[in-house]
């Protein structure tokens, strides 16, 4: 069935404020663990603020974080696929900008990243395509803020580095980030492909939902090795201190070449925000 | 622990007696600046030019909120992430800033001016922006408005929960969070 450019628009620009105003019930459920295990008074009452704060949101239809994002949109295109009545990419952004607009959200794009001029709506949005078997499109819309997008990095491992040196290298940028991504952090690393696809495989990893580990055993072992050993670190909710962290670490990995291991790692807030549709 | 109450604005024999740890409950005025707006404040204290608000015994808060909705007084408005504002505000702390809020970790060298002219660092929780917005009883913008949210906005506060992460001491709640 054709799938009407208007239909894009208006699904993402829903998407857009719902993913704001409404937490992922994951999320949620990662913050009631975290505050049966805290033992910390000060984490223990962050994290219930945390619990009140998407309380509030969720009731009243306002943002969780004053930090609505730059909107990452994953797009799925079937290969075959009838997009009618206009530009695919234009109604992505269309749907961003209405979203924005209607939803009250605060526009945090700057046209050129040296001039910096806000581009007032919060466009353009972050699309990255992927092409898929089928005649449908899924979309899925993930806010991006910056206090966590700012401590993420990439590395070119050796070889030779193997797990360890992936794990060192995650452990030492949710290290270095300390406080200044609001922990506890869901963080998404991609292992493997090259500079570019690394970054995108951490990028995609964040909208896994938490407690879904990666399909392959052992590295699914290490997801739950590196959560063990992050919440280790004592940085805890806020960097007030404490047994949590990060709620999840989420790795993707794909083929590379003989003589690389690219590392990305990419870190998202406490407030992880990602809503999905599929269209067609 | 109870909460101390604060009114802003604040002496520096206030400031003087707050430790890295407490619970705070703070009211009165703030006014709002980040990135943009603490680059042409500093610019201006370059130029010789007089600031939109009076620093002496003043706060400012990182946050650029969200609109407000028809009936609201501002959107949602939690902290942002406070060391990018590290190259300007010691040459604020020095004309008089007395109180900080924001998240995240800060430099020697703003810690260090802390310490000589009794400034506090206070850290309202990131991300809990729509809890934090009901503290705020008023806000107007006074300066830069061609910023958007990052203008420099006068809030007035009711009991906004913070705490204090580097005191005037330099004593800081993060690292011994981390030991």
């Amino acid at each position: 069935m054709a799938i009407h450019v208007e239909q894009v628009t208006e699904a993402v620009a829903k998407m857009c404020k719902e993913a704001n105003y409404i937490l992922g019930a994951d999320i949620l459920e990662g913050y009631q663990e975290a505050l049966e295990r805290e033992e910390s008074e000060v984490a223990r009452e962050v994290l219930e603020t945390l619990l009140e704060n998407a309380e509030i949101a969720k009731e009243e239809k306002m943002p969780i974080c004053q930090d609505t994002g730059m909107a990452v949109i994953f797009l799925e295109l079937g290969q075959d696929a009838e997009i009618e009545g206009g530009s695919l990419t234009e109604a992505i952004n269309e749907g961003v900008r209405q979203g924005y607009q209607e939803g009250y959200l605060r526009k945090s794009v700057v046209a050129d990243p040296l001039e910096r001029q806000n581009t007032g709506d919060n466009t353009p949005a972050i699309i990255h395509t992927e092409l898929v078997p089928g005649d449908k499109i899924k979309l899925t819309v993930a806010p991006k803020g910056f206090g966590s997008e700012n401590m993420s990095q990439i590395k070119m491992l050796k070889p030779a580095d193997g797990v360890e040196g992936v794990k060192d290298f995650v452990l030492q940028v949710v290290e270095e980030a300390g406080s200044n991504p609001c922990p506890p952090i869901v963080v998404g690393v991609g292992i493997g492909g090259t500079f570019e696809k690394a970054a995108l495989l951490a990028k995609k990893a964040i909208v896994r939902p938490i407690g879904l580990h990666n399909q392959k055993e052992e590295l699914a072992q290490v997801e739950e090795e590196l959560l063990t050993e992050i919440n280790q670190l004592g940085i805890g909710p806020q960097g007030f201190g404490g047994a949590t962290t990060a709620l999840a670490v989420n790795i993707n990995d794909y083929p590379t070449h003989i003589a690389g291991l690219p590392v990305a790692v990419n870190i998202n807030c406490h407030v992880t925000r990602h809503k999905e549709i599929t269209l067609g | 622990m109870e909460k101390i109450k604060l009114e802003m604005p604040i002496t520096e024999a206030e400031i003087r007696e707050l430790n890295a740890g407490d619970k705070i409950a703070l009211s009165g005025v703030l006014y709002t600046a980040r990135d943009a707006a603490h680059a042409r404040l500093v610019d201006a204290l370059e130029r010789g030019e007089e600031l939109p608000m009076e620093l002496e015994g003043q706060g400012i808060y990182y946050v650029g909120p969200c609109p407000a909705k028809p009936g609201q007084v501002i959107g949602s408005a939690g902290p942002t992430t406070s060391y990018r504002m590290d190259p300007f505000a010691p040459r604020l702390i020095k004309e008089g800033l007395r109180v900080m809020i924001g998240k995240g970790e800060r430099s020697t060298e703003v810690i260090e001016t802390m310490k000589e002219e009794g400034a506090v660092y206070l850290g309202a929780i990131g991300g809990a922006a729509a809890l934090i917005a009901k503290c705020i009883k008023q806000a107007e913008v006074i300066a830069y408005d061609d910023l958007g949210t990052e203008a420099v906005r006068r809030l007035e506060v009711e009991d906004l929960p913070l705490i204090c992460v580097i005191d005037s001491n330099g004593n800081n709640l993060y690292h011994r969070a981390g030991e």
